[in-house]
């Protein structure tokens, strides 16, 4: 489903990604776990389509197609959802508005009509109920005053809702108390199915306690450096991702 | 006198030839009239050199004078009414004006709302009626090159006053119809009695292609525990140079609310001059401007606390697109006795282009010491990484930007009590960013 071959990516002259590969396929939950700065936030950005960064080289193909030519809401429309690690404040623009708008934006790309408003809301409550997420927040300016957590519950309700085939995960554990961590974790196994490529990026492994991977890999300095089944995060946990400095070193 | 003569321009000329040849035909007095215009030619037109006109050198602006309007015929009032499209729908009680002139025809003068009385400017100047002694309330107005042409040439308008609660609202409606440029002058008296209150609609509109020359003046004269509020449009057309003048006076315990919403216009300058006349008394006045092309915009404000304990908010959201011009000027005004006064102005522009440029001139003259009053002017373009977080879940870029243009002239519009007028000036938000994509 994703193919990233040899991808070199830099941001005002820093180097951040460093002749990356990964394959990601149809139905697979693949993490990623790696240390602090290693480059995966950047590499979700670089997915997802973010201007700031220059690709120097290499592809990103989703379906054989490559993205990097692509707009972020082409690539959006294409299947690719992105739970940022740290999501946006929007004053300003009602939650419901936010998301009828995008909603609407991806059917409309894909040729389909626009949800009426009742079916809309129908498809909202149900995804609001199970994320627990109370029908005030969403009467809300977009994750404004939201809590961490109530910022990170608001990504996955969005999920649930465009129904995305490639979805990356940035850091969605951070700032999540145990509850909130099952209640997103919950939200997540929902999605899993057998068309569905999810990249769960973490820092930790406790996230991979809810959502179990198929597969983990280990990042480090902009490279893929280890790829292994479920245990490798239970080894990271234990070990930490000090065996991995000499890689940069090398 | 000769050197003066030869320091006219041609449009001063103009000016000074029309008001020769009307100033008799005009309704009432001609004293007043020409007393306003002999300050006027005192100064000029104002050009870039006088404080108040930096960034609205209105001497560049104005180099011809169209000729002033004649009273359309009925049934041309008639179909220019049927096809104004700024706030209709909303159910008020209308009255309105079409290329200057007050269409009577549409008003029913003797089955107005309960507290409701209205008369003809016309009627009032040439009865010289009492309320006359009424006008110009506000000496900031007074003292205005703007205010005096508009003192010196109007030609139509009406005097209402409200004695008590108003449901309905009340909608001044200029429509301007005329296929060639021409020029208008209308005044507005409102006087809203002790407790009473009212929901004024004023909305200006014009066909496009021609130089039009509006000069319009409101007049406020609210007095304690009033509560009014005041929604206006400038939707003129495309080429029009509208310039206008809001003037209020405040009085104690008093709610004055007003927003001007500029959608049109070449050129437009709206100046409010507001006087809070009375303690405890709430003024809100707003402004959202959309500008694209080569527009120019400038909303002139000055707020006189003229009491203690009074708040003023004052917010105004300028959206320029293309190579369009925004000015704002605003300026607080505290004497040494208004203390606990308690005011805040804030002007914000967005760019959507490199091209575009904002004037911004927020002042504060204070002389208490026991305030709160702050202000601040910001100019920036949107936000890169919020326009990425809409565009990651799917919508477009121009689409992304009309979100969020709309979210930030939102702040300005959310202060509208009538719902179906916010709704319209949303509508009217929706419309613009429209026309860009
Ligand atoms: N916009 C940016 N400008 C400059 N450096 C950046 C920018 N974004 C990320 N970096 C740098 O790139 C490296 C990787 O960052 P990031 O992708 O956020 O890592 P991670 O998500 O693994 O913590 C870090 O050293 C970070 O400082
Ligand atoms: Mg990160």
């Amino acid at each position: 489903m994703l193919e990233i071959k040899n991808l070199v990516v830099q941001i005002e002259d820093k180097r951040i990604l460093n002749g990356l590969n990964l394959t990601v396929n149809k139905g697979e939950v693949a993490a990623i776990m790696g240390p602090n700065g290693s480059g995966k936030s950047t590499l979700s950005y670089v997915i997802a389509g973010k201007e700031d960064y220059e690709v120097l080289d290499g592809e990103i193909l989703l379906n054989g197609e490559n993205v990097l030519e692509m707009e972020p809401d082409q690539r959006a429309a294409a299947g690719v959802f992105l739970a940022f690690q740290y999501p946006l404040e929007i004053p300003g623009v009602a939650s419901m508005t936010f998301l009828k708008a995008t909603l609407n934006a991806q059917r409309k790309a894909r040729g389909e009509d626009e949800l009426t408003t009742p079916d809309f809301i129908k498809r909202v409550n149900a995804a609001a109920t199970q994320l627990e997420i109370p029908k005030d927040m969403l009467k809300r300016a977009l994750n404004v005053g939201f809590s961490g957590g109530e910022k990170k519950r608001m990504e996955i309700l969005q999920m649930a809702l465009l129904q995305p085939s490639f979805c990356i995960l940035d850091e969605t554990d951070s700032g999540l108390d145990i509850d909130a961590l099952r209640i997103v974790s919950e939200g997540v196994n929902a999605l899993r199915s057998a068309d569905r490529a999810f990249l769960v990026i973490t820092h930790y492994q406790r996230l991979l306690n809810h959502i179990v991977p198929d597969t983990v890999h280990v990042m480090h300095a902009g490279r893929i450096v280890k790829t292994g089944g479920k245990e490798l995060a239970l080894e990271l946990e234990a070990n930490g991702y000090a065996d991995y400095r000499e890689t940069e070193a090398a | 006198m000769a050197d003066v003569t030869l320091m006219k321009t041609p449009a001063e000329t103009a000016l000074a030839q029309a008001f020769e040849s009307a100033k008799t035909l005009l309704p009432g007095n001609v004293e007043s009239r020409a007393q306003a215009f002999e300050l006027f030619t005192q100064r000029g037109l104002p050009h870039r050199r006088v404080e108040e006109f930096k960034y609205t050198d209105l001497r560049a602006f104005l180099r011809e004078i169209a000729p002033f309007a004649s009273a359309p015929s009925v049934d041309e009032a008639k179909a220019a009414l049927a096809d104004a499209k700024a706030l209709a729908g909303i159910e008020a009680l209308q009255v309105p004006f079409v290329n200057g002139h007050l269409v009577r025809e549409a008003v029913d003068f003797h089955n107005l709302p309960e507290n409701v009385e209205i008369v003809p400017l016309t009627e009032a100047l040439a009865d010289n009626h009492d309320w006359l002694a009424k006008l110009s309330p506000v000496k900031w107005a007074s003292e205005n090159p703007v205010y005096q042409l508009n003192t010196s040439f109007m030609a139509d308008g009406v005097m209402i006053r409200i004695a008590g609660p108003v449901e309905t609202p009340i909608h001044l409606r200029f429509v301007t119809s005329a296929a060639s440029a021409v020029a208008t002058a209308t005044r507005i008296l409102v006087v809203v009695e002790e407790g009473a209150s009212v929901t004024l609609l004023e909305t200006h509109e014009s066909t496009n292609g021609a130089n039009h020359q509006p000069n319009d003046v409101v007049e406020l004269i609210a007095g304690d525990r009033t509560n009014v509020q005041h929604v206006r449009v400038n939707a003129e057309g495309d080429r029009a140079l509208a310039l206008s003048t809001l003037a209020a006076k405040i009085g104690g315990e008093a709610v004055f609310n007003s927003i001007n919403v500029v959608a049109g216009s070449a050129t437009s300058r709206h100046q409010v001059f507001a006087v809070l006349d009375g303690e405890n008394t709430n003024l809100r006045v707003n402004g959202a401007t959309m500008l694209k092309g080569t527009q120019h915009a400038d909303s002139t404000l000055v707020v006189e606390h003229a009491a203690p304990h009074c708040e003023s908010r004052e917010l105004f959201k300028t959206v320029i697109d293309n190579e369009a011009t925004g000015v704002f000027q605003g300026k607080i005004i505290v004497p040494h006795h208004a203390q606990k006064t308690d005011g805040r102005m804030m002007s914000a522009a967005l760019l959507l282009e490199e091209g575009g440029s904002m004037n911004n001139k927020p002042e504060l003259e204070i002389f208490a010491d026991d305030v709160q009053c702050a202000h601040g002017a910001t100019c920036g373009q949107l936000d890169e990484d919020l326009l990425f977080y809409l565009m990651a879940r799917g919508l477009p870029k121009k689409e992304a930007e009309s979100l969020l243009v709309q979210a930030f002239l939102g702040e300005a519009l959310e202060f509208v009590e009538n719902e179906a007028a916010r709704e319209a000036l949303i509508g009217t938000v929706e419309a613009w960013l429209k026309a860009r994509s």
